[in-house]
């Protein structure tokens, strides 16, 4: 006899749940859409990361040259680049949070009978569509830069990407939720968004910096996400043995134990699935 | 003046009770007592920070009350707030569009949102485009819009998913009188064809006159609520001035024939009565050709809210700089001033 009492708080759950799968996918079309009628912010997505390529790239080839065995800079530096276009992309979704409450837009969200979580998470899954879209479009440029292809590396590229990018959604709708000026927004992420990245080996191998830099590199979550898309790349052109000289260019080596692409990722998203929880949490509070 | 606080008959689609809300020390609003029959037009008047948007904002579920309690289309607005959401529709004081969609894509954002059947929804735009006539821009970006075009696009926006309420703040503001006398040409005929009840705040008495009944509000309180005619009726009624030949001869005669008590000054005769255009075309007759002119002066709600308060609700100079602040924000503008 206990259906009729469990029979319309089913029926209440399964409401719920369909409102939320509103909510994400409304939220995330119109995110696209908005991506789509926005042209400076196309370009800008595509053209950022190309500079960023070609300018330090071709600047630094020179004077750097090869890190390891058939390993050159162009080719170290390539990955970083994409992961560092997935983050930045992917915070991005909690200026859109700031911008839709000075345009006035979020009001129309929250009055409407989506649910509040279904929100968060659908900017998440917008944030992370453009993202991976940015990293496709990255990947197609790679023999420009004279780096090699795989369907295996596209395969496992993919599933990365988004972890990373639904991970660090979280952390820019967190601040996003709370943020009520654009200016406010843009300042956190010069201070804090910009010196994460340049500190999480984009640029040059972790483990072969000044002590402090490398303590700091190592507690950056971002070190992680950068580490797991550049093994992607470089996993199979490495030799064994610079696998183990004692400052490897892929891999992250914390007191001791060299991370593998498996760690690298449960990492990131174990932290950005508390991210976009608090997220979450955040944003049902101050709306 | 003992306020009318229900309606005499049909259901109910809004009711509070001493519903309150504070931010910090501040009380925005301080309690308020009404209800709202369905298919009415009530308004909220009263000068800017009197409450109203907050109350709004209570109603719509934005804010949570502080005290009081409220049921909105029959449900409560705070255990039941995606009911509450459902049925009702919202155009906000300050612009909501996403200015770089266009207005369909705006329209279909909501249908969505909503989760408005395929058929429905399309039937839905398109009426709602034609009656606002924004059928032949709809495929334009709302940044194009003008002033008007935006609130109409929100009103069609705010009544797409079929809502028992539909909520205005501040509906008109920063409009020209002409667009102003349009969106409320829109407004009653669609009161008309869905038996929409509708809450709106206001600050332009003339606004106000369309309301069935009115709330008239005052930092934070409902210092009077009846049909705009009663409220000013409540100041004793028109002030008829009429200019005649022999001023003594006709106060007499007023008194003879209608019982008024009316004052001679020079060649004018003056009274108060309600409702003075019932009366005129009567009192014409009777008089032909010994009238040279006839004034009427009616107290308007700004009178009411005067004697209610001891202060005019123009008075207002937030109003002011907020509808400058309004202007100086639409992005044209910023443009503009450099």
């Amino acid at each position: 006899m206990a259906t009729p009492i469990t029979a319309p708080l089913a029926r209440e759950r399964g409401r719920h749940a369909r409102q939320a799968l509103r909510g994400i996918w409304v939220i995330a079309y119109r995110e696209l859409l908005r991506f789509s009628r926005e042209r400076s912010r196309l370009a800008s997505t595509l053209g950022m990361p190309i500079i960023f390529m070609v300018v330090f790239s071709e600047g630094l080839k020179r004077q750097i040259g090869t890190l390891a065995v058939g390993v050159d800079f162009v080719k170290f530096m390539y990955p970083g680049i994409i992961a560092m276009s997935v983050f930045i992309n992917a915070i991005f979704s909690g200026l859109s949070v700031v911008w839709d409450r000075e345009i006035g837009f979020l009001k129309e969200v929250l009055v409407s009978p989506l649910n509040r979580s279904g929100v968060v998470l659908g900017k998440a899954l917008g944030a992370s569509v453009i993202a991976l879209f940015q990293a496709l479009v990255m990947l197609a440029l790679a023999p420009l830069f004279g780096v090699p292809l795989s369907l295996r590396i596209v395969l496992e590229l993919i599933p990365i990407v988004i972890v990373l990018s639904f991970s660090l959604a979280g952390f820019g709708l967190l601040i996003g939720s709370r943020m009520r000026s654009q200016q406010g927004f843009q300042v956190l992420v010069q201070m804090v968004v910009l010196p994460l990245t340049f500190l999480a080996g984009v640029f040059f191998p972790v483990n072969n910096v000044p002590r402090w830099m490398e303590i700091v590199s190592k507690l950056n979550p971002l070190t992680y996400g950068v580490d797991a898309i550049r093994r992607i790349f470089l996993a199979g052109e490495i030799s064994a043995s610079a696998r183990a000289s004692s400052h490897p260019i892929i891999g992250v080596t914390v007191l001791g134990h060299t991370t593998t692409t498996i760690e690298d990722v449960a990492l990131v998203g174990l932290l950005g699935a508390a991210l976009l929880i608090g997220a979450i949490f955040s944003f049902n509070r101050h709306t | 003046m003992k306020p009318e606080t229900t309606p005499s008959s049909s259901p109910t689609a809004i009711s509070t009770v001493g519903l309150a809300r504070n931010f910090g020390r501040t009380e925005a609003v301080k309690g308020v007592t009404f209800s709202v029959a369905e298919g009415e037009v009530f308004g909220f008047l009263g000068p800017n920070g009197a409450g109203k948007t907050t109350t709004i904002s209570l109603l719509c579920t934005l804010l949570t009350p502080s005290a009081g309690e409220a049921t909105v289309a029959g449900h409560d607005i705070r255990s039941k707030r995606t009911e509450v959401r459902r049925s009702i529709g919202l155009v906000f004081q300050d612009p909501t569009l996403d200015e770089y969609l266009t207005a369909i894509q705006n329209l279909r954002f909501h249908a969505y949102a909503y989760g408005m059947p395929k058929r429905i929804r399309d039937e839905r735009i398109f009426e709602l485009l034609n009656l606002m006539e924004l059928w032949d821009r709809r495929n334009s970006s709302v940044r194009e819009f003008s002033g008007g075009m935006k609130r109409r696009l929100e009103i069609a926006r705010g009544l797409l998913h079929h809502p028992r309420i539909l909520f205005l703040d501040e509906p008109t503001l920063g409009l020209d009188p002409q667009t102003r006398h349009r969106i409320w040409e829109y407004v009653l005929d669609l009161r008309r064809r869905e038996s929409l009840t509708i809450f709106l705040t206001t600050h332009y008495m003339d606004e106000a006159e369309n309301c069935d009944r009115i709330a008239i509000i005052d930092e934070g309180e409902i210092v009077a609520l009846d049909r705009p005619e009663v409220l000013k009726d409540s100041l004793g009624g028109d002030v008829v001035t009429l200019r005649v030949e022999d001023g003594e001869a006709a106060v007499a005669e007023l008194f003879a024939r209608y019982e008024l008590s009316a004052v001679a000054e020079d060649e004018s005769v003056r009274f108060k009565l309600p409702r003075a255009e019932e009366f005129l075309p009567g009192l014409l007759r009777s008089f032909a050709g010994r009238i040279e002119s006839v004034t009427v002066r009616r107290p308007n709600l700004d009178d009411v809210f005067l004697s209610l308060t001891g202060r005019s609700i123009r008075d207002d100079r937030p109003a002011t700089n907020q509808q400058l602040r309004r202007y100086l924000n639409t992005p044209g503008m910023k443009s503009q001033l450099n």
